[in-house]
């Protein structure tokens, strides 16, 4: 196992293709719902316990090696609106390119194989942590983490917030970051004997009604 | 996620927290020889008692009328109805439920298993549940359709009665189809859920709702994205929702709403297709 890996599938420069992507950050600051440091706080609160604890869950259990077809499933149910289905699948398919590159193996090739137009991306990522030899733990953070980041980097951005402002509201996250994570890979590990069901499902409501709204917006800055 | 659960490390302690109302209501519709639904079993219990009304064309029709206040913390409550293949059932309520605190401090459970079979109609259209201040609630639905199954589900949370806080109020949404699960969603609003309030999850709403309709018509032709309310334009005091299809041959609209009376009114517009 190398920790180090970690280091490597967190980075932001990941070639992954989220820099992209504002995770809901865009039609939140158009709204006024993100103003400051303290508000995109806030949002990345409520992102992380909910968007971000469904993708741990998921990346927990790709990891520990359960079926990535039925998680793919599994992220379906838990993704209620169709703009969100096709942003976890499109950079799940970016993921997995960056992921064969990186730490190929044949787990990474089935998947690929199976869902040519993508797979959720949290169940790729989870994928590539265990064919770099992280563990379910570490997938969990490094989704959870890249959860939080997205919004955070893409608000520096839109509203020309400090860049370090916007990296205190990360650190500030971290006792969140951690509690998500470790919830993630306790339902993954949960998961293994008692079914998916165990993964979380946590939803936000007002996530999947902005990302809908947002895709609709006939001109943009980020994707989703 | 935090909160105090009671201690069963101790050798003395129970299994189960004592009190609390156990409570389970059944309602099963079947037809008959000449194909009209039947209610062989209409079972009330506890808190509820059970009214078949009126019959509407081959419809039958059951009234859920609340006879006492329920749940109180500590309570385990569970309904369970079922329409068999090639019924036709509609549940209403009298009134809304309202959640509120047991002397315990225990949470309380609400379970509902909702079964559809083949070429069934179920129409679920309860009334809202409110979360009172300091209650505790875990409530899960389960819906069990087969593949050529029809279902109208409405479900609405109002957190806190007028101007109070909320209690905490989890609630699981399950739709299976044929075994497989389409729709797995979990809310979890007020304290100890961190994040709840926020612009990604609430954003200042109090009132909650999703409706869903499944059918077969949906295989062929699934249902198009529309936004409802500020989603739409509107303005923000209507709240806002957006109806979208979901994997299966099903619709579900998910709303957001200042009070109850908008939110009805943005699930309405949602059903009115």
């Amino acid at each position: 196992m190398s920790r180090a890996a970690l280091l490597v599938l967190a980075d932001g420069r990941f070639p992954a293709g989220g820099h992209a992507h504002s995770g809901g950050a865009e039609p939140a600051v158009t709204a006024g719902h993100i103003k400051d440091a303290a508000t995109l706080e806030t949002f990345c609160r409520g992102r992380l316990h909910t968007a971000g604890l469904v993708a741990a869950g998921l990346a927990a259990a790709a990891a520990a090696g359960l079926d990535p077809l039925l998680l793919d499933d599994a992220a379906d149910a838990r993704t209620p609106v169709p703009a969100l289905r096709q942003v976890a699948r499109r950079l799940g398919r970016q993921m997995m390119r960056a992921a064969r590159a990186t730490w190929p193996g044949p787990e990474l090739d089935a998947l690929a194989a199976a869902r040519p137009r993508g797979a959720h991306q949290p169940v790729v990522l989870g994928l590539a942590a265990r064919s770099a030899g992280l563990t379910p733990l570490d997938a969990a953070y490094a989704v959870a983490y890249e959860n939080i980041s997205g919004p955070a980097t893409a608000v520096v951005r839109l509203l020309s917030l400090d860049p370090f402002d916007a990296t205190a509201v990360l650190a500030r996250l971290t006792g969140d970051l951690e509690q998500v994570a470790a919830q993630g890979a306790e339902a993954a590990d949960r998961a293994a004997t008692e079914g998916l069901d165990a993964l979380p499902a946590a939803s936000a409501p007002l996530l999947d009604i902005a990302a809908e709204a947002h895709a609709a917006w006939p001109v943009r800055l980020f994707a989703s | 996620m935090t909160r105090t659960l009671p201690r069963t490390d101790t050798p003395q302690a129970p299994a189960l927290p004592a009190g609390g109302l156990r409570a389970t209501a059944r309602i099963t519709a079947r037809a008959d020889a000449g194909g009209t639904t039947r209610l062989p079993v209409l079972d009330g219990g506890g808190p509820f008692a059970l009214r078949h009304i009126q019959s509407h064309a081959d419809q039958a029709r059951v009234c859920l009328i609340g006879a006492m206040h329920a749940p109180l913390g500590g309570d385990r409550l569970r309904i369970e109805a079922t329409a068999e293949a090639g019924t036709s059932l509609r549940v209403t309520a009298a009134a809304a439920t309202v959640a509120l605190p047991g002397r315990t401090g225990d949470p309380a459970t609400y379970d509902v298993h909702l079964t559809v079979g083949e070429g069934a109609r179920l129409a679920w259209l309860p009334e809202p549940l409110i979360s009172a201040e300091g209650s505790d609630l875990r409530m899960t639905t389960t819906i069990d359709l087969a593949p050529t199954a029809r279902l109208v589900f409405r479900e609405e949370q109002i957190l806190g009665r007028s101007g109070e806080r909320t209690g905490a109020l989890r609630s699981r949404l399950t739709i299976r189809q044929h075994g497989r699960t389409l729709l797995d969603q979990e809310t979890a609003y007020g304290p100890g859920a961190p994040g709840w309030d926020s612009a990604a999850v609430l954003g200042g709403h109090r009132a909650i709702g999703q409706y869903l309709v499944a059918g077969p018509e949906f295989d062929d032709k699934p249902a198009e994205v529309r936004l409802l309310g500020a989603a739409a334009g509107g303005d923000a005091d209507r709240g806002q929702g957006v109806l979208a299809p979901l994997g299966g041959p099903m619709a579900l609209a998910t709303a957001v709403a200042p009070d109850g009376l908008a939110l009805r009114r943005l699930l309405d517009e949602a059903a009115a297709g």
